[in-house]
């Protein structure tokens, strides 16, 4: 056992550091919350000439053959510099399905253009209610081929994605799930981004009527892709983890700043206990969920299946947890500035919503680590 | 970053585990009954001895010492395996965790040669003097007054709170040695021996029922010139490192322990029925994930620790683990219901998972209380302004 970064690792974090303060520095998330993409393709192109793309796949589908938990360093940076990329959406989730559910020349062939960065592609894998594997999509078999119809919720980078992988039901085995990709100009598809809550994580929400699907378009079907789809959601929930610990960590400085500066009575308000006490707290959530995050990131890498849903569980509720309690706390040290637009304590605190209920709520978390934990 | 075991791990958990059965079996049987009680010390004396001729009494302490140069895993597999066999807490941990950890750092070499060996063969017991009646939180307004006379330092004062001193043959000790100096400064550390006429010692009840700390009065209490760790009125950086050490490295074996007390409240609110209550469920859970955290930071605690860079996971941790095992007690008591209150026996004496409800009033106070640890938090990592003093 060795809880702390290899040379490798700290190398790694120091490059995530130094790109996200090259390429987002504070108040960039600003041309975020107006351009139509949602994400800067500077950044992107930027970050796939890093390599990042496959860093945890294994080598032989075209990845560098790393781990959960360089996947996590690089996406801390990301949640601490307020800066959208598609790179859970087509790293994190995407390639993983692919890999999970395709055979592997399919696979590779697939993963090809995804991790040059050629194209982005996204994961569908919620239904309206964002709950994954909870589908209102169902494949059923017409005529040579198949047919799509229904809808996906909350697609991250679903408007701008090249390929969307689709997870449906299947009507002819209701038990089972399967993986079908498509691109986004397939007739019968419509694809929509209305105004979220949260401007900076950009989420499509799609309508499927009557899309024709080929054979070769189903990736995988039958029994185990329920359970290969649910290991890819677990993987990609420790890594939004990870990005909460970052958001949080974020809030934490932001909220420093502002308490030794900003003066009351005479006093900088940091000196307040009703402040710093607060602060300190923010700190302990901060520091305990950066632990759970790559504790859960080497217990999913190390351990079974189990193991990885006890970890994403585990990071999700915790993770949440600090990100939204932290997020809250610095509006309110902020006072009336926090409150307003101009200021990004709002961008944080509506970053801490959306990522604790990416994929699910943390009540169904806790219901499902019940669940783990068998209590009857 | 990795958490697996190497088989040279797994071989030392399993030659531990075998050797704890063995004993626990055995001769030790009665450490592990529900009624047995901390403060039957011939048996806790036997046991560290015991541990001690095993070769685990301190197992990572340098061998010269008395240690085994243990790696980091092997220490948390100790741990494990040490709450694994149901086990209360290791009885001279003050003596091994505060005080030897203290002197491995600032002792002298002779202090090392003198007081480490014993605490790994098991054959002295430490106390830790403290707290005074005017001097918890506000710990640098310590009264105890100790002087030089000749060859030995002679000491008057009282301390409060401490626990184990009716054990102890040892007791570390916060005095002021510099006349009329004031807070932090012209304290010293000294390191006492309890069984002579001038410490009077004073078991005080607490609020569980059992006598596990006291009151003691130092009158003219002596100890050796030598027996003072650090330069003389240089005691409060000593003090600091015991307190940090007593905060962060010497907590690893209470998540394991948790780690047994939540396993027992699962079995029980299965065996109850209560676990398919929604709303304990829900807790349960919540106290599972709580707990994984705690392990997951502490163990991000020592290895930072074990490679110099101690850091903010560290200065949280009191304050995580404290509430954490205070919230469980709470819980404790609605899984079990109205039958946790009714003591086992005649006496007002309770044990296992109930008696935690009580026990965990004091996490958050010994140590240094959830406020204080606030204030240090946010005061040396977070650099906030110091508190105001009056
Ligand atoms: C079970 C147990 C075992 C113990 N064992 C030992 C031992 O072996 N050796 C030893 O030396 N001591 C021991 N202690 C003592 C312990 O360290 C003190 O009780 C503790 O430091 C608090 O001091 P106090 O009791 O004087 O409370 P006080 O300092 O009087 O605190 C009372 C309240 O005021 C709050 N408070 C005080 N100052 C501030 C501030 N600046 N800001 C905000 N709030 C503040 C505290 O948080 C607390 O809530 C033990 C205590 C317990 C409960």
């Amino acid at each position: 056992m060795d809880f702390a970064f290899t040379d490798e690792q700290q190398m790694l974090q120091d490059a995530a550091r130094g790109f996200f303060a090259r390429h987002a520095p504070p108040g960039a998330a600003r041309a975020r919350l107006t351009d139509a993409a949602g994400y800067d393709p500077a950044t992107w192109r930027a970050l796939v000439e890093m390599g990042w793309l496959g860093l945890d796949l294994p080598e032989a589908a075209g990845g560098l053959g790393l781990g959960l938990v360089e996947m996590a360093i690089i996406l801390e940076q990301a949640g601490e510099s307020l800066c959208p990329l598609p790179f859970l959406a087509s790293a994190g989730l995407a390639a993983r399905a692919v890999l999970a559910t395709a055979e592997a020349d399919r696979a590779r062939q697939l993963l090809a253009p995804i991790l040059s960065g050629e194209i982005i592609a996204t994961l569908a894998g919620c239904g309206r209610e964002g709950v994954a594997l909870q589908l209102d999509a169902t494949l059923r078999r017409d005529g040579g081929g198949f047919r799509l119809d229904g809808a996906a919720g909350f697609v991250p980078f679903g408007h701008v994605a090249d390929m969307l992988f689709i997870a449906a039901r299947d009507a002819d085995d209701p038990s089972a799930l399967c993986l079908l990709h498509l691109a986004p100009d397939a007739p019968g598809l419509t694809i929509d981004r209305p105004v979220q809550m949260d401007l900076l994580r950009p989420e499509a929400q799609l309508r499927f009527d009557a899309v024709a699907v080929p054979p070769a378009a189903v990736l995988g079907a039958g029994p185990g892709v329920a359970a290969a789809l649910r290991r890819v959601i677990d993987r990609a929930t420790i890594l939004t983890t990870a990005e909460q610990v970052g958001g949080a960590q974020r809030c934490l400085d932001l909220s420093l700043d502002h308490a030794r500066q900003r003066i009351a009575f005479g006093r900088p308000i940091g000196s307040f206990q009703a402040i710093k006490h607060r602060l300190a707290d923010m700190a302990m959530q901060v520091e305990t969920a950066r632990s759970a995050a790559y504790y859960a990131a080497c217990l999913a890498q190390e351990g079974d299946d189990r193991a990885l849903a006890y970890a994403a569980t585990m990071a999700k509720v915790h993770g949440s947890d600090a990100f939204s309690q932290c997020a809250g706390d610095t509006i309110q040290i902020h006072g009336g500035i926090g409150f307003t637009w101009e200021h990004d304590a709002h961008l944080l605190f509506k970053q801490a919503h959306s990522a604790s209920r990416l994929f699910g709520s943390s009540d169904a978390a806790c219901q499902r680590m019940a669940d783990l934990m068998e209590l009857a | 970053m990795r958490l697996g075991a190497s088989p040279a791990d797994d071989a030392f958990r399993a030659e531990l585990a075998s050797w704890l059965a063995a004993q626990l079996d055995g001769r030790f049987a009665r450490l592990r009954q529900p009624d047995f009680n901390r403060n039957e010390f011939a048996l806790l004396r036997a046991w560290e001895r015991a541990l001690g001729e095993a070769g685990y009494g301190c197992i990572a302490w340098p061998a010269a010492l008395g240690g085994r140069d243990a790696s980091l895993t092997q220490r948390v597999i100790f741990a494990e395996e040490w709450a694994r066999a149901g086990l209360t807490p290791r009885p001279n941990h003050i003596g091994i965790e505060l005080l030897g950890a203290t002197l491995l750092a600032h002792g002298s070499d002779d202090q090392k040669a003198r007081f480490l060996p014993p605490l790994a063969a098991g054959t002295e017991f430490w106390a830790q003097g403290f707290s005074e009646p005017n001097a918890g939180s506000d710990l640098s307004n310590i009264q105890t007054r100790a002087r030089l006379d000749g060859d030995a330092w002679v000491l008057d004062g009282q301390k409060v709170w401490t626990s184990w001193a009716h054990n102890a043959d040892w007791m570390f000790v916060l005095a002021r040695t510099t006349p009329g100096s004031r807070g932090a400064k012209g304290l010293s550390f000294l390191l006492v021996p309890m069984r002579q006429p001038g410490v009077i010692i004073r078991p005080i009840r607490q609020m569980t029922g059992d006598e596990e700390f006291n009151e003691i009065f130092l009158d003219g209490a002596r100890t050796d010139a030598a027996n003072i760790v650090g330069a003389p009125g240089d005691g409060w950086a000593v003090a600091m490192a015991t307190l940090t050490f007593e905060r962060g490295v010497s907590t690893l074996g209470l998540q394991t322990r948790y780690r047994r007390e939540l396993d027992q409240l699962i079995a029980a609110a299965k065996a109850n029925g209560r676990a398919r209550d929604p709303l304990l469920r829900h807790r349960l859970a919540r106290a599972e994930i709580g707990l994984s955290v705690m392990r997951a930071n502490c163990l991000r605690m020592l290895a930072n620790i074990d490679r110099g860079t101690p850091g903010r996971e560290g200065a949280v941790n009191k304050l995580y683990y404290g509430s954490w095992h205070q919230r469980f007690g709470e819980l404790v008591m609605d899984v079990l219901g109205r039958a946790a209150e009714i003591a086992p026996g005649p006496d007002y004496a309770y044990q296992g998972l109930p008696k935690i409800f009580l026990q965990s009033r004091a996490d958050t106070i010994y140590a240094g209380t959830n406020e204080i640890q606030r204030n240090i938090i946010a005061e040396r990592w977070l650099g906030l302004p110091r508190e105001p003093r009056g």
